[in-house]
Order: structure tokens, then sequence, then C-alpha cells
């Protein structure tokens, strides 16, 4: 049994899944498009959250957010599942597969058989589309990778109850109802204006401020931490910024890509000019990942060279200050 | 980023024959993907990530062997799993698993709890107890 699904590759999983769906149902949205009416961009510091035994950076709203706030926002309807069983998550999905439906599915990333072993980590927030199932393998359309790829029964039972932070439980879920009418110009505007307003959010994690605050973080990491731990604690900074997801320089590229398709949209010049500023920006944190690097390659260096990379992030907080204060006169 | 410049350096992604997806534009301006086969300055962080969860687990052995800690704590580390995880996956309170990595206590564990963590790292009963596993 087969769907026929298209699988196209994207950057981030959890757009990726939201556009591959949307098209396969006749709509045609792409993954910034996703990201954007999402409003997936945010930069956030969370503290007490260790994560591989380092604070936790994000450059993305939480797992779960864009799906659900572009959703909204467009008026599609989407049912969502969890399972207390793996028999019953695995009934469930076998059911709709057989009402030839194709369905997102929320895993973990350990167990996930087709990733490099280097990438398995015990990060539970993964999504993807089963397509289709001959015998006991499940035709799998990941979003990040190049082409669809498959896994057995057993390996998916894995990977959908795997424990931890942001525990799948089986998550399933699947569009079910669409709008009459698909104007994709107001909630562009939605999703910029709650981009704009979490950025510029008056709390010292979040946004510009939680840029600032993590720039003050890093001064302090040598002394306090030693040589040791601030390298790794950076070397997380710059792995949660150009992960596999991200698009690269911490999803401000997509985020760009976004700006440009929705001036088209919206027939605004501003937002051209806006998304080149961004490109421009995503490329600073290009350049901050390459300096901290310098840093952390040597296992060792003076406590000037983490002064020289937290100035960079504090020019990049003042820039995508003016820049979020921009956008949201733009519109 | 302009097209031409994203990066395609040699990187992890090259085992599993795969190239992740960049957004970039190309010569008019216009935004569009790009494979890349991988960026050094993310390489050797998640390099150093990796070396540093096997220093982790080395040290663990160590223990282990030393009578200082029980293969429980060398088995965690070497699944990549912290506190948190372990005690999600075995379904025991934070107190309880750190008591078990006391080497007097897991002697001392029953089979049905041995099984659990057992489960949790994917080994036997007997291999979790000698420490000796096929990977």
């Amino acid at each position: 049994m087969k769907i026929d699904f298209t699988h196209h590759q994207s950057a981030h999983c959890e757009n990726g899944v939201v556009s591959n769906l949307m098209k396969y149902n006749g709509f045609n949205v792409s993954e910034p498009m996703v990201f954007g009416i999402g409003s997936g961009l945010l930069f956030c510091y969370i503290p007490f959250l260790m994560v591989n035994h380092a604070p936790a950076i994000t450059y993305r709203t939480m797992p779960g957010q864009i799906f659900k706030k572009f959703a909204t926002r467009v008026g599609v309807k989407i049912k969502k599942e969890k399972f207390k069983t793996p028999k019953a998550a695995q009934e469930r999905l076998d059911e709709n597969l057989k009402r030839n439906n194709p369905v997102g599915l929320q895993v973990g990333v350990f167990n996930l058989s087709y990733f490099p072993d280097e990438y398995r980590f015990h990060f539970n927030a993964h999504n993807m589309v089963v397509y289709g199932k001959e015998g006991d393998t499940y035709l799998v359309s990941d979003p990040v990778m190049e082409s669809v790829t498959t896994l057995t029964d057993k390996e998916l039972e894995k990977v959908r109850f795997a424990k931890g932070a942001f525990a799948p439980k089986g998550h399933l879920y699947y569009p079910i109802a669409f709008p009459e009418t698909f104007d994709l110009a107001p909630t562009i505007k939605k999703g910029i204006k709650d981009t704009c307003r979490t950025m510029l959010a008056p709390v010292p994690i979040v946004g510009v401020k939680g840029i600032r605050h993590v720039a003050k973080l890093i001064r302090k990491w040598p002394q306090k931490k030693g040589i040791k731990v601030a390298n790794h604690y950076l070397g997380q900074v710059v792995r949660m910024q150009e992960e596999i997801g991200t698009g690269g320089g911490g999803f401000r590229y997509i985020f760009a890509a976004f700006l440009q398709e929705a001036s088209k949209e919206l027939q605004n010049e501003k937002l051209k000019e806006l998304s080149k500023e961004m490109t421009q920006i995503g490329d600073l944190w290009r350049d901050f990942a390459i300096d901290a690097s310098r840093i952390y390659k040597n296992r060792s260096s003076k406590p000037d060279a983490y002064n020289q990379v937290a100035n960079q992030l504090e020019t990049l907080a003042d820039m995508e200050e003016v820049f979020f204060k921009k956008l949201k006169k733009a519109l | 980023m302009k097209k031409s410049d994203v990066p395609q350096d040699k990187s992890n992604l090259e085992s599993a024959h795969f190239r992740e997806l960049c957004y970039a534009v190309d010569e008019n301006g216009e935004y569009t993907t790009e494979n890349s086969t991988g960026w050094t300055p993310k390489t050797i962080a998640l390099d150093n990530a990796i070396q540093d969860i096997k220093e982790r687990t080395e040290n663990a052995r160590k223990r282990a062997e030393q009578g200082l800690t029980s293969p429980i704590e060398y088995f965690m580390e070497l699944n990549k799993m912290d506190l948190g995880i372990l005690t999600s996956y075995v379904g025991f309170f934070r107190w309880q698993v750190k008591r078990h990595f006391k080497p007097n206590v897991f002697k001392k564990l029953s089979d049905k709890k041995l099984q659990k963590y057992a489960d949790a790292f994917n080994i036997t009963v007997e291999e979790l107890k000698t420490m000796k596993y096929e990977d």
C-alpha cells in the first residue's frame, strides 16, 4: 500500500511536514511561508535547562508551535492524537494509510536508523510523514532527507515512543478541513507582527534582549566555568544555530526567504529591502559561528577571544532590534 | 549568503549519504535552496560534543571497573543519556536511579529492575552486569 505522495526536501522538519502535507492536499505553500506565517523565528535562552550538559539556546519557537500557529491563521483544521500503547498507535497509523491518508508523526531522533550516528541525540521533536506500508516496512518521507526512506515497524515503534523531554507518545496528526478561500495576505501580516512582538519582547531572555543576555554569559564563562566547559557551551550555541534544520544562520535565511515571498504576495517593496537586510544579518550570524569555532577548535584560548565573540552578538542584537522595529512599521 | 557560497565541506553527513538543505540567494538576488555537504565550523562543534561524550563514557567505564560506580552510569553515558532521560525510560525517581549508581545497591537489584535498565539501553541483563556487549 503506497499513497501517491510527493517528497520535497526542506531545511526544517516541522515546516517541511506542514508544507508537504499542504502540497499533497493541493495547496502550494512553500517552507519559508509556513515558517513565516507560523512565526517560527525566535531567539531564546532557556535558564535552568541543560541539553547535552550545556545551556539550552533556541533560534526558533517551541516544537509544534509553528504548525499550530500556521494552521490557526490559515484556517486549516488539524486532527492530533497521542496514544497510551504502541499497539493502539500502530493500529491508528495503519487505519489512516488504508484510507489513503498520509499522516505526520512526531518522533525521537536517537533511534532513527537512517540518521548519521553523530546526529542521533535524544531530541524528541522531529517530524516526518508516513505515506505507505509494504509488509512490515513503513514508507517514510523525512523532510530533512534528500529522498524518501523506510523504517521497519519495530524501528518506527521505537522512535514514536522515545522518552525524555517532549516524549512523542505516538503523536500522529493530519489536516481534516481546509478553508474555502485561501488568502495568505492577512495571515502573513499576522505572522510578521507576532514575530516582531516576540523579538522585541521586554523579557530578559527572549528576542534581542535574549541575545544580549547570552553575550553577557559568554564573557563570564571562561572565568566562571573554565576554558574546557566554556568551549563546550560555545560549541553548543553554534550547533543550535547551524544544525540541520536551521537552513543556515539560525533560521535567519529562511526568514529572509519568507520576507521576499511576502513582498510579492503583499506587493510591498519595503519587505523586499528588509529581506536583503535579514540576509546580511544571517551572514553576520555565520561570521559569529566562524569566529566562535576558532575559539573552540583549539580547546584553549585567551579570555579576550570570548569578549570578541560576545561583542559580535551584541552588534547582532542591536541590528535585529533596529530591523524588527522597521519591519513592524513596514506593514 | 550567495548560492555559490553555500559551504561544501567534508562532514559526518557523508556516512549517511545525505546533504542538508540551505537557503541562499542566486545571481539575481532571488531566494532559492542549495544542498550542502557540511560546514567546518559546525562540524568542529559537533566533533567536540562527540569527543566530550566519549570522555564521559570512558571515565564512567573506568570508575565502574574500579567499583566506584555501577555499570548503569556507564551505559547511560554510552547512550548519550543524562539522568532525566534515563529516569523517564526506566520509570524510577531520580533519587532511585542515583542510588542504583552505587555498586553495592546495584548488586542487590532485582532482575525485574535490571531488565528495565537493560531495555532502556537495548542490551541484555547479562551484558548490563558484565559491561560486555556487542554493538
